[in-house]
């Protein structure tokens, strides 16, 4: 079975790219745009991994990761946070609240692909 | 000593002088007697008996020669007594008058030798004394000239002084400030909006009005404790908002005086706009990083996905295409807001300095004619234009172009414009007569400045760019003009600079070292001396004479008096709202008409600052009734009272001179002898009775007059008196 991946970006242009990478990567993808949306994906969609932008209208990439690790029932969901907030505090945050990667943006589609598929165990 | 006295001495003298006489002719008689009686008890009897008979029978004769004897006793006494007893007494007189009333005067020899040369021996020590006593009188004044000459420099320096300069005593009262700690320390009267406000920094304030008192005593005690650490200069600094709302940082430092500080000296600098470049810097570096991040990772997502997947669909293909260009589209856009939003920001950190382009043009042409004797002339100066320059190295380039110019093309005049042109200014430098080839200017440009031996480091073109500045020659064929212009971005002043006080000999009031030694003002100031209150003296114009029917103040001028000196610097001005029509008498007086007091504030916003300005003072004005009664009718609308001790000048007026019929100001004013300035303008006003008021502090002072508490009561008195007549 394909594994699954949500994508929660506000900003299309990235989205497109990402969608169609991981399309053609064989995963099954879904697309929001904000982290209210994210949320609810998450909990009817449960995908294995959530491509997360930090800074999204409503609620933001940071809380999404923190609600993420505060149910023991999506302990196994794989988080990688892209932002373009690069500075050392901001991915330090990231990954205190729970991240698996962060990726600064902008980055090289073949990293990203390489750390999906790693942090899913293929 | 008086008539009476010096003719009861000259009869004292007299009646001593006939004393005399009459001691010295006993002691004749009475040889005489005695030498008869010896002659007579060595004579048997009957020679006993014809002497006492041919004596009695020559009585007469025995009496005209003692008479004889006293005259000669006499005579030959007067000399002597006039010798040893007058010469002395005439000699003590003068030594006296020297030493109490005249130390000129000089006592005259006379009598005996030995007295004579006593006087020239007293002359020869008063002339020593006086000598003495004016050298120390010189050596006093000397010292007073150069005390005076030192805290005129101290004043002269302060004034120059771009930082804002406040020095306060222990308890935090302003003793000394410069204009610029004036205008720093403002606080706009109506939001800034409606103009006005008043500066809330004068002599003999408190410094905490100003300032926190806890965040002052907070430095003050960091400052004691690096001070009990052994810093050798102790000071503390802190950032705090001034009234105004400028940002401020202050730097505190003691006055050094005995072994406790004396007071302390703020410096303080407004660093508003640094702050608020700094922010803009940061939010500068984010919108770049951030906004450039996003639309980097769009495009390289994109193309990385085309160029990963060759076979793609031509729609899938064409929408990446679509996504590279709307994000390169969007970067463009992006730079160029920056470039033009955070032009200021994005300028090399250099130290520049805010100048005035017509100063900065005089200096130019003072160095030009001074180091190339090069006559230069101005075309066209606009004086609105400010600047900010390194102005060393901008002269410096200025000089060079001219210096070469002169050298090479034998440039004999040089002449400057200074225009507008948008948010840049264009300064030109500009000559007649010699047309310069392309070459020549970009050689000239990027060759190292020199000129008679002075060499910098710099090129034009570095100095240009420092100043974000750009430069070029040009042509003007039909005015046969050629010039470099200089294109560079124009200033608002941050803050208008300090007014140049006006040209008086009269000491400038910024300073008072005798708030030294003032104690703490109390409001138990009755039984304090005259001399040493701090006073308000103020005036108002209202649109008419009725306030309970509803006449309005349109105007309140107001100046302090100080340890005796009028503050003339420290004035309040304002001009009211009153949101009526002035009446045609009122405006006439006062020469104010309604289109001017549109817009300004009310007298509810003036009322509090007017207040603030009379802190701790007692209130003076000329009918000080009809000012109250003003004040007074506001007090319900305003919540500001006015509580202060009043003195009223009409009334001291007629303490003073109760016979003398007119007490309005003028003719209070010509009889002090007080020059009329500005008459009928509120300010103009409340000067004139200031200066009326200090003249009459001595005469009131002779009458016993010396406190407030005797000044009021003495109002009251005449106020009754006029009542009753």
């Amino acid at each position: 079975m394909a594994k699954r991946i949500l994508i929660a970006d506000d900003e299309p242009n990235i989205v497109a790219s990402l969608e169609f990478l991981m399309k053609q990567k064989g995963y099954e993808v879904r697309v929001v745009d904000n982290g209210k949306d994210a949320l609810d994906a998450i909990a009817s969609f449960t995908p294995d991994l959530v491509l997360l932008d930090v800074m999204m209208p409503a609620v933001g990439g940071y809380e999404v990761a923190q609600q993420v690790r505060a149910n023991p029932a999506w302990a196994g969901i794989r988080i990688v946070m892209l932002s373009a907030k690069g500075r050392d505090v901001e991915v330090s945050k990231g990954m205190a609240v729970g991240a698996d990667a962060y990726v600064t943006k902008p980055f090289a589609t073949r990293d990203l692909v390489a750390k999906v598929k790693e942090l899913l165990g293929e | 000593m008086n008539a009476a006295d010096a003719a009861s001495r000259g009869t004292r003298q007299r009646l001593r002088f006939a004393v005399a006489v009459a001691g010295a002719f006993a002691f004749v008689a009475l040889a005489a007697t005695a030498t008869v009686l010896l002659i007579a008890a060595d004579l048997d009897p009957s020679q006993r008996g014809a002497l006492s008979s041919m004596l009695a029978e020559h009585a007469p004769s025995v009496v005209v020669a003692a008479l004889i004897a006293l005259a000669a006793t006499a005579l030959l006494l007067r000399p002597l007594w006039h010798r040893y007893v007058t010469a002395p007494r005439r000699l003590a007189e003068d030594v006296r008058i020297m030493l109490a009333a005249n130390p000129a005067h000089r006592a005259a020899p006379g009598g005996a030798r030995e007295m004579a040369a006593l006087a020239t021996a007293v002359n020869a020590f008063a002339d020593r004394h006086a000598e003495l006593a004016r050298d120390v009188d010189r050596r006093i004044a000397d010292a007073n000239v150069r005390i005076e000459e030192q805290r005129n420099r101290l004043a002269a320096l302060m004034s120059e002084l771009a930082q804002s300069v406040v020095v306060c005593n222990g308890e935090g009262r302003i003793l000394l400030y410069n204009a610029r700690a004036m205008q720093l320390l403002r606080k706009p009267l109506d939001g800034g909006k409606a103009g006005g406000a008043h500066s809330l920094v004068g002599l003999g304030r408190s410094i905490f009005a100003i300032f926190d008192r806890n965040l002052i005593i907070h430095a003050l005690d960091t400052m004691h404790e690096r001070r009990r650490q052994g810093l050798r200069n102790p000071v503390a600094s802190f950032v705090t908002s001034a009234p105004g709302g400028q940002l401020v940082r202050v730097q505190l430092a003691p006055v050094a005086g005995g072994h406790d500080a004396a007071g302390f000296v703020l410096l303080l600098d407004n660093i508003t706009r640094q702050l608020e470049s700094g922010h803009r810097r940061d939010q500068l570096l984010q919108s770049l990083t951030q906004g450039t991040r996003a639309s980097l990772a769009s495009m390289r997502a994109a193309v990385e996905t085309i160029a990963s997947f060759p076979d793609m669909d031509k729609d899938a293909r064409g929408r990446f295409i679509g996504i590279i260009a709307d994000e390169a589209g969007k970067l463009s856009a992006r730079l160029n807001q920056t470039v033009t939003e955070f032009a200021d920001s994005l300028r090399t950190e250099w130290p520049l300095e805010d100048i005035r382009g017509a100063d900065l043009i005089a200096a130019a042409r003072r160095r030009m004619e001074a180091r190339l004797g090069l006559p230069t002339k101005v075309e066209d100066v606009d004086d609105s234009i400010w600047l900010n320059v390194d102005s060393y190295s901008l002269m410096q380039a200025l000089t060079y172009l001219a210096a070469r110019l002169r050298d090479e093309f034998a440039i004999r005049e040089m002449r400057f414009a200074l225009r507008a042109a948008g948010t840049l200014a264009h300064l030109d430098l500009v000559w007649t007569g010699a047309p310069l080839g392309f070459e020549t200017t970009m050689a000239w440009q990027s060759d190292a400045l020199e000129m008679g031996g002075e060499a910098s480091p710099l090129s034009l073109a570095q100095i240009m760019e420092r100043h974000s500045a750009e430069m070029w020659y040009q042509i003007d064929k039909p005015a046969q003009r050629e010039y470099f212009r200089i294109a560079l971005p124009r200033r608002e002043p941050e803050e208008p600079p300090a007014q140049p006080s006006p040209a008086t000999d009269s000491r400038p009031e910024f300073y008072d070292f005798d708030l030294f030694h003032q104690p703490g003002q109390s409001p138990e100031l009755d039984g304090r001396p005259l001399a040493a209150l701090a006073f308000t003296v103020f005036d108002t114009e209202t649109t008419g004479l009725d306030p309970s029917h509803g006449d309005e103040i349109v105007s309140i001028g107001a100046v302090r008096i100080v340890n005796g000196r009028v503050l003339e610097q420290e004035v309040f001005e304002q001009l009211v709202d009153p949101h009526r029509k002035m009446s045609e008498e009122a405006s006439s007086v006062t020469g104010i008409d309604d289109s001017m007091l549109e817009g300004q504030p009310t007298i509810d916003r003036v009322l509090p600052a007017f207040l603030a300005f009379c802190e701790d003072t007692v209130l003076v004005a000329h009918n000080a009734a009809f000012d109250m009664r003003f004040l007074h009718l506001k007090e319900e609308s305003t919540g500001v009272r006015f509580t202060q001790p009043v003195l009223d000048t009409l009334l001291l007026s007629a303490v003073l001179h109760a016979d003398l019929g007119a007490h309005n100001l003028e003719a209070i004013a010509e009889r002090m002898g007080v020059n009329p300035i500005g008459r009928h303008t509120a300010v103009g006003d409340a000067i004139m009775t200031a200066e009326v008021f200090l003249r009459m502090l001595p005469l009131l002072a002779e009458q016993g007059i010396r406190t407030l508490g005797q000044a009021r009561a003495a109002s009251e008195r005449t106020f009754l008196s006029r009542i009753e007549y």
